[in-house]
């Protein structure tokens, strides 16, 4: 009975959405980097990277936006590194991602305990608002649930929209595609393999940064250590459930808002037969399952993980 | 143009001091976020070098910090040898802790000849049981043990710390979450008197000489080889590659579990949430520093133990932050992991022409 309330009460709704985001831009981030051919596991690292560079800057006086772009912008640098490290280099795409969360993570950290040495609570930032769009948000249901999100959360849903006719419309997404099914072919039709493996890896860590500075700049209003939380891990294991398709990583990231939605409003209902970390460890539980589901069934770029190097056949 | 060659083979010399130069380019990287936070360059060094050198008493804390690196550490080499990706190290490692403590708290008393190996043994199942998982999942459904290792570290984490407000909690524990404390005979005995430095490290040797062994003296460090060289010439060679997976994610988890141990029962003393600082991922940098080879591990753990335990005294000292540590230990893996480029490749810079080479050596 309580179980179909939730389900349809509205704030259900717009809590999963709101959950969502953040994986939106990880997994979006982790397939552009991924249909390149080339694995990021540095996304948790540039996950924290985004979300200290993004609060910085706006706790430094940027406006939200300015500091989006910043975070953006960190992203793209600790991508830059990692497709340096792998794609003209060669080298393990497992280490060298390990190697950038580190590195993220450590950076982020060092700095923003170097600007503020000694806070008890961390300062706060003016975040982003809901959206209070005029009869729109005045919906029944729709408009508490699409309506008062804040803009990072439509920047996502736009960012879907936008990779979904890059990668299937455009001639950009075909080249895209090919470096990672087939470099060896797409270097013959004279395409640069390296240009467009660093690029796509650049572009999708500026992405996944954004999924970072969405927790410090829409959902909470501060930076904490150990914010990430394993949600760029979750986007490794969403991708896969998704297929590489930009459509089935909106509903993977959406289901899994839901899921992690709807465990917190059981453990409110059910949570004095259960200890809490049952649904703390839920979600998790759940990405391995959607992996082992799947994993047989995706369809992996096909130079996934596959060093290529010019004029090497 | 530019062209990337393969060496004939990658000296002696530059396996050796390639690693160990990098580590030195990360510690003198160093120096820029030093800079930023702005401390005392020189001072900095010189406290870094005072709390690893300065007394005997930072020498064993040192020693002691390298404990649980070299089992993680070699953890990850057995694993990377056979490109297993096991990033579960760190789960692995509370899994063993609490194992340990869940048979060494009380109900059963014995003397330590008979309680040590006992806790030893538990902790390496409960590591083994750990990567048995994701070993099977990976060998029997193809998925991606990076993933799951990498979430099963927060479910087992989370599990701990219901264990720890559940059954395993101590009662006398004022309502912390901690374990009850492990019996006197099943303490890991110190090794020199006032000093925390205990028998872990003993062990923690003992296992990387034996696992040198095994990897490059038996059948088994052959076929684990093999694998991870190219695993469809290891099958059609007529090994077989996912029992070899098995045994090596077996194996790795186990020695994962053993940190755990060791660090439960030769220093804590009892279970918390925060016995490991992340040993298991930082095993992952020994192992590459090490260059996958199970002797070079005790050295790289070393070096790292040293950078933390350095950076730890600069910074109580200095008032930098801590994080330098981390940042240094993250800097080395990226040195070793270009180094390691430089090491197995030239950059060779020809007037462009139109001959393609003819090699083809397939990159690792």
């Amino acid at each position: 009975m309580e179980i179909l309330e939730i389900l349809l009460s509205e704030n259900f709704w717009a809590a999963a959405l709101r959950i969502a985001t953040p994986l939106i831009f990880g997994v979006l981030g982790a397939l552009i980097c991924e249909k390149s051919g080339v694995l990021n596991l540095g996304i948790e690292g540039i996950f924290a990277a985004g979300a200290m560079a993004g609060w910085m800057a706006v706790w430094l006086g940027a406006d939200l936006w300015t500091g989006l772009f910043f975070a953006a912008l960190t992203g793209a640098f600790f991508g830059f590194i990692h497709a340096i490290l792998t794609v003209p280099l060669g080298l393990s795409q497992h280490v060298s991602g390990l190697g950038i969360t580190m590195f993220a993570t450590s950076v982020s950290y060092f700095t923003y305990r170097t600007a503020l040495p000694q806070v008890s609570s961390p300062p706060r930032i003016e975040p982003f608002q809901p959206l209070d769009i005029p009869i729109l948000s005045d919906l029944p249901f729709l408009g508490p649930v699409l309506f008062q999100q804040t803009a990072m959360t439509w920047l996502a849903l736009f960012l879907v929209a936008l990779v979904w006719w890059v990668y299937n419309r455009t001639p950009l997404g075909q080249a895209l595609r090919a470096v990672g099914d087939n470099p060896d072919a797409a270097d013959a039709q004279g395409l640069s393999v390296y240009g467009l493996r660093i690029g796509a890896i650049v572009a999708g860590s500026a992405c996944m940064a954004l999924g970072g500075a969405f927790l410090t700049m829409s959902a909470f209003d501060a930076f904490f250590f150990g914010m990430v939380n394993g949600r760029g891990w979750v986007c490794i294991a969403l991708v896969i459930f998704a297929s590489w398709r930009p459509g089935k990583a909106l509903l993977g990231a959406l289901l899994f808002g839901a899921f992690d939605a709807f465990q917190v409003r059981l453990q409110t209902e059910v949570g004095a037969f259960l200890p809490s970390q049952v649904f703390l460890m839920a979600p998790y539980i759940l990405s391995i399952f959607a992996l082992v589901i799947v994993a047989r069934r995706a369809e992996y770029p096909r130079a996934l993980l596959t060093p290529w190097f010019k004029g090497q056949r | 143009m530019i062209r990337i060659e393969p060496r004939e083979a990658p000296s002696r010399l530059l396996t050796i001091g390639i690693p160990v130069l990098s580590a030195m380019l990360a510690l003198l990287l160093a120096a820029i976020p030093l800079t930023f936070a702005g401390a005392n360059i020189g001072e900095a060094y010189q406290q870094m070098a005072k709390g690893i050198f300065g007394s005997m008493f930072a020498f064993t804390e040192m020693l002691t910090r390298a404990t649980p690196l070299i089992f993680t550490g070699l953890a990850a080499t057995l694993a990377f040898r056979a490109k297993l990706w096991n990033i579960g190290a760190e789960g692995q490692l509370y899994l063993g802790a609490m194992a340990a403590v869940a048979v060494s708290t009380g109900w059963i008393s014995g003397p330590p000849i008979l309680l040590i190996p006992m806790i030893l043994i538990a902790g390496a199942l409960a590591g083994a049981l750990g990567m048995a998982g994701p070993a099977y999942l990976k060998t029997r459904f193809g998925a991606d043990e990076v993933v799951t290792t990498l979430l099963l570290n927060f479910i087992i984490l989370i599990f701990i710390q219901m264990m720890l407000e559940g059954p395993l909690k101590d009662p006398m524990g004022m309502g912390w979450p901690q374990s009850s404390p492990v019996v006197d005979n099943a303490l890991l005995p110190q090794i020199l008197p006032r000093m925390r430095l205990h028998y872990g490290l003993v062990i923690a040797l003992v296992a990387a000489v034996i696992a040198h062994i095994m990897l490059s003296k038996t059948v088994w460090g052959l076929k684990l080889r093999a694998v991870g060289e190219n695993a469809a010439a290891a099958l059609h060679a007529g090994i077989g590659v996912k029992r070899t997976l098995m045994s090596a994610a077996l194996i790795s988890g186990a020695i994962a579990g053993l940190a755990g141990v060791s660090e439960v029962a030769g220093l804590r003393g009892y279970l918390t949430t925060d016995l490991s600082p992340g040993y298991g991922y930082t095993g992952i940098v020994v192992a590459m520093l090490a260059g996958l080879s199970p002797l070079g591990v005790i050295v790289a753990a070393l070096f790292i133990a040293s950078v933390f335990v350095g950076a730890d005294s600069m910074s109580r000292a200095m008032g930098v932050s801590s994080y330098l540590a981390d940042l240094v230990v993250a800097m080395a893996l990226i040195c070793v992991l270009v180094g390691g480029f430089m090491a197995r490749f030239t950059i060779k810079i020809t007037p462009s022409n139109n001959t393609l080479p003819t090699n083809d050596t397939g990159v690792a």
